[in-house]
């Protein structure tokens, strides 16, 4: 019996992070366990934020950024390597849809960033005291923020022709979009021009949307960040789905 | 009963090459088909169109009467193709790159077939190995058994002899021969022009990314090639006869069309008074039709 392509091409893509989960899973969980232990060590005692304590308010953060990070690694590491191997040619070949390619490599991007946005949860949050005040938004943030990264880790990973190129990418877009968007603080307590740019970072209503799933609280109303998160998303997509239909330096 | 391969007057221009030029061809379904060129003329490019990895700019591909972009779906189940690179993918082992290859073109239980095609290419002890660990020949195995998973009624293999050794040589051919007699449609590129020879029924030749000739393999040999006595003497020719032939390595070479004339060059021979002291009948190859068609002039299609 014939099926689609796509549900093999989501299956791989899972099965390839989770062969070498020890990069994949393992080791970014360890490295927000270094940030909260770092950070909480610091901090805690001395911020509190939005009236919750330092290192609960940072492991929400840390977790969504580990979602992030981690679904944009996925799915641009996936293609670069495919492309520079040249292997890519096995899911050219066969009758598989542009959009199911899409929906394929996002979607294990946003399992990855889910396995490994749960890890992080997993390891911290007998740190400190974690409510779930309205669990729906934790979960829309996180496959609505995963998703988004997975796009963008697709546009990498077909745009860049090197590793370096997808490093810098990486270096000079991803980490400063994602460590400036109030992970480690609240936008609140910047001065107000940094206030104003935060406001115009995608990734601000990622997290702040995702930790309000938790506390409740938070420094934009819920409901502006899953405009500006939806939006987001709907766009990328439409960008992403078009250069897969042009075959952008995959179908010369 | 539609063709096979149809491509008609396909171009496709990379920057300032123009890799492909007016392109026709059509392969009818259980020939083995040559495609032969030097590097750059147009087989891989040509190839990778029909497989959809690159888009013509104009012209038209269908495979098995499947439009390559209209109808591509369809078009690539039809369709098996071994590229030329050595790829695989360092994740999986051996069967899971190929239920994996099957799970892409919609076949979920496919392990009979899998095992077969593993058995006939001498893989079926290195189905459980990582890919890693193969060595160059075993990971072309893969790479055929790969274009196989889905039973494609055409099958595309590029240069799939490529630093290969004997036995891989002699296991992949008898595989594809079965393959051909079984019903499958093969179109082969190699630059073994004795492969092509023994293979193939019919050849096109590429040049510049142009069909510069298009005929069965006999009559590509009839039309381009001809016997030779080739022989070697105790002294020097003389001149009249030194001129109807070429001299190589002290042997002498006089091209002939019939073997009547052979008793003729061979009295001519004797009677200028020289010894024979070797002598042997050069048969046509296509290695030498390779080496006039690609010298001469392009003829725009052949045929």
């Amino acid at each position: 019996m014939r099926h689609s392509g796509f549900s093999t091409l989501l299956y791989k893509e899972v099965l390839r992070f989770w062969k070498v989960a020890s990069q994949t899973v393992a080791a970014p969980v360890l490295t927000a366990l270094l940030y909260l232990l770092i950070f909480s060590h610091v901090l805690e005692g001395h911020v509190k934020v939005h009236g919750v304590a330092y290192t609960a308010f940072l492991i929400p953060g840390l977790v969504m950024m580990s979602v992030l990070q981690n679904a944009f690694a996925n799915s641009s590491s996936s293609l670069i390597q495919s492309k520079v191997t040249g292997n890519i040619v096995f899911v050219l070949l066969p009758p598989i849809s542009y959009l199911e390619f899409f929906l394929a490599y996002v979607l294990a991007s946003v399992v990855r960033g889910v396995v490994v946005g749960t890890g992080v949860l997993l390891a911290t949050f007998w740190f400190a005291p974690l409510t779930f005040a309205e669990p729906w938004w934790i979960l829309v943030f996180a496959l609505m923020g995963g998703a988004i990264l997975g796009s963008l880790g697709v546009i990498a990973g077909i745009w860049a022709d090197k590793f370096d190129q997808l490093a810098a990418f990486q270096n000079f877009l991803i980490m400063p979009l994602t460590f400036l968007s109030g992970v480690f603080y609240s936008i609140n307590s910047l001065p107000p021009f940094w206030q104003q740019v935060s406001h115009w970072n995608p990734v601000f209503y990622m997290i702040d949307g995702f930790r309000h799933g938790f506390f409740g609280v938070s420094d934009a109303s819920p409901w502006l960040s899953l405009a500006v998160v939806g939006a987001c998303l709907a766009l990328l997509t439409v960008f992403t789905l078009n250069l897969l239909k042009r075959g952008y330096k995959l179908r010369a | 009963m539609s063709a096979a391969i149809r491509i008609q007057q396909v171009s496709k221009r990379f920057g300032s090459t123009q890799a492909l030029d007016r392109v026709d061809l059509e392969v009818q379904q259980g020939e083995f088909f040559g495609l032969l060129g030097p590097n750059g003329a147009g087989k891989t490019t040509l190839i990778s169109a029909l497989a959809g990895l690159v888009r013509a700019d104009s012209g038209s591909l269908t495979v098995m009467g499947h439009d390559v972009q209209g109808d591509y779906r369809a078009a690539r189940r039809h369709l098996g193709v071994v590229p030329q690179e050595l790829v695989f993918d360092p994740f999986f082992t051996v069967r899971e790159s190929l239920k994996i290859q099957s799970g892409y073109f919609g076949i979920s239980d496919n392990d009979s077939w899998i095992d077969e095609i593993l058995e006939n290419l001498g893989l079926a002890s290195k189905a459980n190995a990582n890919m890693r660990m193969l060595s160059g020949g075993m990971k072309r195995r893969v790479l055929v058994a790969q274009a196989l998973v889905h039973r494609p009624p055409v099958i595309v293999l590029d240069e799939p002899t490529a630093g290969v050794d004997v036995e891989l040589r002699q296991t992949l051919w008898a595989f594809i021969r079965r393959l051909n007699e079984a019903g499958h449609t093969i179109v082969l590129t190699t630059h073994y022009l004795e492969e092509a020879e023994n293979l193939c029924t019919r050849i096109a030749m590429l040049k510049a990314g142009r069909v510069v000739a298009l005929d069965t393999t006999a009559n590509l040999l009839r039309r381009f090639s001809v016997h030779a006595l080739r022989l070697r003497t105790g002294g020097a020719l003389p001149a009249e006869l030194a001129r109807d032939g070429a001299e190589s390595g002290g042997w002498w070479s006089f091209p002939f069309d019939g073997f009547d004339q052979v008793e003729t060059l061979l009295a001519r021979i004797r009677a200028a008074g020289c010894r024979i002291d070797d002598l042997e009948i050069g048969k046509p190859d296509l290695e030498e039709v390779f080496v006039r068609v690609m010298q001469g002039p392009p003829q725009g299609q052949a045929n």
